[in-house]
């Protein structure tokens, strides 16, 4: 569906490196040399920080903007070159603009979608109800778009996005700003275009719940460059992604220091107070760790913390790949002195 | 039938959808007509014949000119500009139609719901206080075909101007330039058959004489037979020239394409 190969944007972008005259040319390469392949039917995560160059391969995709150099296939074609033909085979929701008349009845933009791909009448009617009893538009197709709440154009542009029936559906950040309730509706009907008609997604977002809940794949992107090309299980084993323990002993004492022949040297990274943070290596089995530190210390409380997505996505993002002590303990309210700075616990990890 | 046709009629209904506003900027051009009316009789009574006109000509021109602001866009601007600063034209590079076409649609429908909206008021009211000078039916067909030809002028220009937007990012500079010149070169600011010698004829070659002078100027029956000929080939060919810079600018547009704000 997707085949990109060592995929490069660059922009030249002019600076000025003082006085009037002198004027710099930098040039910045969005996107630098990405490669991937999407297969029919896949439901794949886009990830990557702000500027890591998701939406310039996305605007690529569809044709809108020209690859500098690589070659770049979207249901066969050549998106910038076959950019119209395209269009008619692909659906787009970019999360913060949108495809809708604002003045107009959210029915007057899904009808046009109608003339703008030259759908069958007949066709249009059976997708318009379909799409209108899954996304629930039935109570404000005849509100104009500007009276429609964000939840209520989200779903108006997913319809106006899927009324030709493309085969794939790009979607950059489709959830963003919604309330948990909406974002519930247009993941649950994701979920079912992608299992039931086989349409295939590429969706980029910030919300690693749509991640986490959707795609069985992700691709991601940083500095221009893929960082990852895999499942999410895969993700959070391959990188850096220790357990750490928090244990709250009888009272504050200097760091605790296990050393075991089972699981070898473990010293508290970070303390506070009676609180103690140990960093488990990833061979290490909790329940003896636990055992070890129950033998020599009195211990009041304790709570392990497994690395979300969050903490894995953070770490490659900042291409550090380490995992930072959790500044909140999932047992109590928050620590009485007030949240530890960040710059604080990171610099006790490097 | 194809999409534009509807885009068209969006258009209009999209200008349209908020008739109040609508109306006073219509009473506000209304407004003014009589102001600018009452300059133009000073004028005319010191010099009753300048440029061909007499006083009532001179008056007529001013609440037809008044009228057609709002059609004819005299003051600028155009949505597409915004969508361009904002990235949002995205969007409408994605759509699988041409980006100008679709844009002369809908700016065609917007200018027709103007006219609906802001082309009588002012009309009117300078008919009930002066005798205006009216053309007959042939006259009225010749002045529609000017108008919409003024509009294809307008639009181009326009067009034109909104794409700067990709090279620009800004077009505050431009846009108070183009009004500037809009103003004084359409004869908002005084007909052009009052500027004598070279500026008279420059002025009359612009385009944007042939956005509003001409159409006027027909109205008035100043351009009969072949000369209303020439007339309307002179504001066609500006048309085609600004249209046709229009489709190379959007051209060289997509090439260099920098989408805004993510």
């Amino acid at each position: 569906m997707i085949e990109a190969e060592d995929v490069v944007k660059s922009f030249t972008v002019r600076t000025r490196t003082g006085g009037l005259r002198r004027r710099g040319r930098t040039t910045l390469r969005a996107v630098d040399g990405v490669s991937f392949a999407v297969e029919p039917g896949e439901f794949v995560g886009y990830l990557g920080p702000n500027g890591a160059g998701k939406s310039t391969t996305i605007k690529m995709l569809t044709g809108i903007l020209t690859a500098s150099s690589g070659t770049l296939r979207v249901c066969g074609l050549d998106p910038s070159r076959r950019r119209t033909s395209l269009a008619r085979r692909l659906g787009v929701v970019f999360g913060q603009r949108t495809t809708l008349w604002w003045d107009l009845p959210l029915r007057d933009s899904l009808t046009l979608v109608r003339r703008l791909y030259r759908v069958e009448p007949a066709a249009h009617r059976a997708r318009f109800a379909e799409l209108s009893e899954l996304l629930e538009l039935d109570p404000f197709l005849d509100t104009p778009v500007r009276q429609l709440s964000l939840g209520q154009r989200m779903r108006g542009d997913l319809a106006a996005a899927l009324l030709h029936d493309p085969e794939l559906l790009v979607l950059d950040e489709p959830t963003i700003g919604l309330d948990v309730v909406s974002k519930a509706t247009v993941r649950d009907f994701l979920e079912r275009i992608n299992a039931e008609r086989g349409t295939t997604i590429l969706l980029t977002t910030h919300d690693l719940g749509d991640i986490e809940r959707l795609c069985r794949r992700v691709l991601i992107i940083d500095h221009g460059r893929l960082a990852y090309d895999g499942g999410l299980d895969e993700l959070r084993r391959t990188v850096d992604a220790d357990r750490v323990l928090v244990a709250e002993l009888a009272r504050p004492g200097p760091p605790i220091v296990l050393d075991d022949p089972e699981f070898g040297r473990i010293e508290a990274e970070r303390v506070q107070g009676p609180r103690q943070w140990l960093r488990l290596p990833s061979a290490a089995n909790a329940a003896t760790v636990v055992a070890a530190l129950a033998r020599r210390h009195e211990v009041r409380d304790i709570a392990l913390r497994e690395a979300g997505i969050e903490d894995v996505l953070a770490g490659l993002y900042r291409g550090d790949h380490a995992y930072t002590c959790p500044a909140d303990l999932p047992w109590e309210d928050g620590p009485p002195s007030g949240p530890p700075e960040r710059p604080d616990h990171r610099s006790m990890v490097e | 039938m194809g999409v534009l046709p509807w885009v068209w009629w969006y258009g209009f209904r999209r200008h349209t959808a908020y008739a109040a506003a609508s109306l006073a900027e219509a009473l506000t051009n209304t407004g003014f007509g009589f102001m600018r009316a009452y300059v133009l009789i000073a004028l005319w009574h010191e010099r009753p014949v300048l440029g061909g006109y007499d006083v009532n000509d001179a008056v007529t021109f001013c609440f037809l000119t008044q009228a057609l602001i709002g059609p004819l866009q005299i003051f600028g601007g155009m949505d597409l500009a915004q969508r361009i600063r904002t990235g949002d034209v995205a969007i409408d590079l994605h759509r699988p139609v041409g980006l100008q076409g679709w844009w002369l649609a809908d700016d065609l429908g917007r200018a027709t719901g103007s006219l609906v909206l802001r082309g009588g008021p002012p009309l009117l009211a300078g008919a009930l206080v002066f005798p205006l000078s009216w053309p007959g039916p042939a006259g009225l067909a010749a002045f529609a075909a000017s108008v919409l030809l003024g509009a294809l002028v307008g639009f181009g220009l326009r067009y034109v101007v909104a794409l700067g937007m990709f090279w620009l990012h800004d077009d505050r500079g431009l846009n108070a330039v183009m009004l500037v010149m809009s103003l004084f070169f359409s004869g908002m600011t005084l007909p052009l058959v009052v500027f004598p010698g070279r500026l008279g004829d420059v002025a009359h070659a612009l385009p944007w004489a042939a956005q509003l002078q001409v159409p006027a100027d027909v109205f008035l029956g100043r351009h009969t037979g072949t000369d209303l000929l020439g007339a309307l080939a002179f504001q066609a060919a500006w048309a085609a020239a600004l249209l046709a810079a229009g489709a190379l600018l959007t051209r060289a547009a997509r090439r260099k394409l920098v989408i805004h704000g993510g």
